[in-house]
């Protein structure tokens, strides 16, 4: 797949943080904030940074993306439309009776969904675990992305795959860290503070990179560092902004786990069609 | 019963624990096919994973003390197509991480195989925290999960080479102590049966684990009281042999049933529920009634807690008494 310009796959992003808000709103529950601002960083995945064939969801060489945070799935799911693993009409289904798009991720329903998430803190410690077969089959090739949430690193289990990926210096695992501060109780570090979160997974022996999560270019480049180096793991510390796109939803902790209604979702795609009154939209 | 390839019932009986089965097993499953892996936590002798370490250190994964990790870490290789065994002390898996098992290994169908070591109370001297009871019941109501406790250390042996062999979540119990050994080479194994290993037409006592043997010396001691008690031996709990326990049940019309563990939830419970729906008869369950362990040797608390011969025995003349024909 050739590259493309970061301009297109900014558009992209935009593209899909509109399909964000219509299956949300159709869905009628469902978490709005966390998928608006992963739009970029799931967009950067699939479309630049990935090894991986949407015809061939199974293929034997690609890269793995798991979800931790599987309560952000409507990115997941919208991206991988939007790179033809399956129709986007399908969006429609979100978490309907006999959707292969459940509430939260299962891997046996959707070809190409890694793993089956919700209940938080596992992810990091699949990585490991696909990491290791990955070591014992001499596979040197491939590479494990998981993306967490912050509040998700409340969870005892991440620091126990956390040391356990230390340990063994799985340096075919990059963590990302979708770190927006917010949780559903409220900001993170006043639920659990999280800080110094760097010093923290430099301390379990991790590389750590902090960018701008919403900026493509960013992420890109911390990716291609993560890749390059061989000593040790590496955690992407992304801040993003939640809700980002839609004005009335930015940093708004209360968009954690709500979707739009009728007339929020109107003025949602406004937003993002117009990117804030800077343009005009084509479509209205 | 001839077929069945027993040892004859005496008081010199050898044991073993069974948890030595499990890591015979180990090893040659991981000789016969290298998708074979192995991770636990902090317990590697204790649980005989040693055997299968020492002859594939490249297959096998250290955890440390982190039971959540352990299993989640399974999920992960299974993913990638490998069989896992991963070991600790039933307490702490599946005790600590039943979740992580729920959502990341039965919810998925993956093949992770959970190895619980020291369930019951004749862990000892250890005490409660350590005397896992609960397990059976914990893994009993999970979808997709195979649930096995084997009566001795060759059936454990053989168990877990079949473990290896299917595609599913499964999960193995086993004990601490030598346990004594009452099947041999040529005696059957295959997962989701029951076998009889002893004939007769009054009573069905029906028993898993540790308390196979229990139930066999009950059957003797009621024959010498012109009781004629039939003992079904159940080692794999999940998914139960409805036929050969509706078969047992039907000729005899009267269950005790006996394991090292909570009855709530546990064989007593899953043969309750089946005889329930099926062919109600008077039942009693020999096992840990709603209360904890304590420390104590083992001989003392199988004793104290009522899970030996006698009061299997006991309960079968209880049952006897209810019976309606």
């Amino acid at each position: 797949m050739p590259k493309l310009p970061i301009k297109r796959l900014e558009t992209i992003a935009n593209e899909i943080r509109e399909d964000i808000i219509r299956m949300l709103e159709k869905a009628g529950s469902g978490h709005s904030a966390g998928p608006l601002g992963l739009a970029d960083i799931f967009t950067a995945l699939y479309f630049d940074i990935l090894k991986h064939d949407p015809k061939n969801p199974d293929w034997e060489e690609r890269d793995i993306l798991l979800l931790s945070n599987g309560h952000c799935v409507p990115v997941r799911y919208v991206t991988m439309a939007h790179a033809g693993y399956f129709d986007k009409k399908e969006l429609g289904t979100l978490r309907k009776l006999g959707s292969r798009l459940q509430g939260h991720p299962e891997r046996t329903r959707l070809p190409g969904m890694e793993n089956t998430s919700g209940p938080l803190g596992c992810g990091l410690s699949q990585a490991a675990g696909m990491a290791l077969a990955m070591r014992m089959d001499n596979q040197k090739n491939r590479h494990v992305y998981v993306v967490m949430g912050d509040g998700e690193l409340d969870e005892g289990n991440v620091w126990e795959a956390a040391m356990l990926v230390g340990k063994e210096k799985l340096n075919t695992v990059t963590g990302i860290i979708d770190r927006n501060n917010i949780q559903i109780d409220g900001p993170t570090e006043s639920v659990m503070p999280l800080e110094n979160l760097k010093d923290k997974w430099q301390a379990f022996g991790w590389h750590v990179i902090e960018i701008d999560g919403n900026n493509i270019d960013a992420f890109i480049d911390a990716c291609a560092m993560a890749k390059a180096i061989a000593e040790k793991p590496t955690m992407i510390i992304a801040h993003t902004i939640p809700g980002k796109g839609v004005d009335f939803m930015e940093n708004d902790f209360t968009w954690h786990g709500k979707p739009p209604d009728h007339e929020q979702a109107k003025k949602a795609l406004h937003e993002l069609r117009t990117l804030g009154g800077k343009i005009r939209s084509e479509h209205e | 019963m001839s077929d069945l390839h027993l040892v004859e019932l005496t008081s010199q009986l050898a044991g073993e624990p069974i948890r030595k089965g499990f890591g015979r097993g180990l090893l040659q499953a991981g000789k016969d096919n290298s998708d074979v892996v192995a991770a636990c936590a902090d317990l590697t002798d204790s649980t005989q994973m040693s055997l299968f370490k020492a002859e594939f250190p490249n297959r096998f994964i250290e955890i440390g003390v982190a039971e959540q990790n352990l299993v989640t870490v399974g999920s992960g290789m299974a993913a990638m197509g490998k069989i896992p065994f991963v070991s600790s002390y039933a307490a702490f898996s599946p005790g600590r991480n039943w979740e992580q098992i729920r959502t990341t290994i039965c919810l998925n169908n993956q093949p992770v195989k959970i190895v619980g070591s020291h369930a019951g109370v004749s862990v000892g001297p250890d005490g409660a925290t350590h005397q896992m009871l609960e397990d059976i019941a914990l893994m009993r109501v999970l979808p997709n999960m195979i649930v096995i406790a084997p009566g001795d250390s060759l059936e454990a042996e053989k168990a877990t080479l079949a473990m290896a062999q299917n595609k599913h979540p499964n999960y193995l119990r086993l004990a601490r102590e030598a346990t004594p050994i009452i099947t041999t080479a040529d005696t059957p194994f295959e997962i989701g049966q029951a076998y009889v290993y002893r004939q007769g037409k009054d009573v069905s006592l029906i028993a898993t684990g540790t308390m196979t043997y229990q139930a066999l010396l009950a059957a003797e001691k009621l024959a010498g009281h012109g009781i004629e008690a039939e003992v079904v031996h159940v080692p794999t709990i999940k998914p139960l042999d409805d036929e050969t326990i509706l078969k047992s049940v039907k000729k005899t019309g009267a269950v005790v049933t006996a394991e090292e563990g909570q009855i709530a939830g546990g064989l007593g419970g899953a043969i309750s529920e089946l005889l329930s729906e099926n062919h109600p008869v008077p039942v009693k369950r020999v096992g840990m009634k709603d209360r904890f362990g304590e420390s104590g040797t083992p001989e003392q608390l199988l004793l104290h807690f009522g899970l030996d011969a006698n009061h299997i025995a006991l309960a079968a003349h209880h049952v006897l008494s209810n019976k309606t024909t």
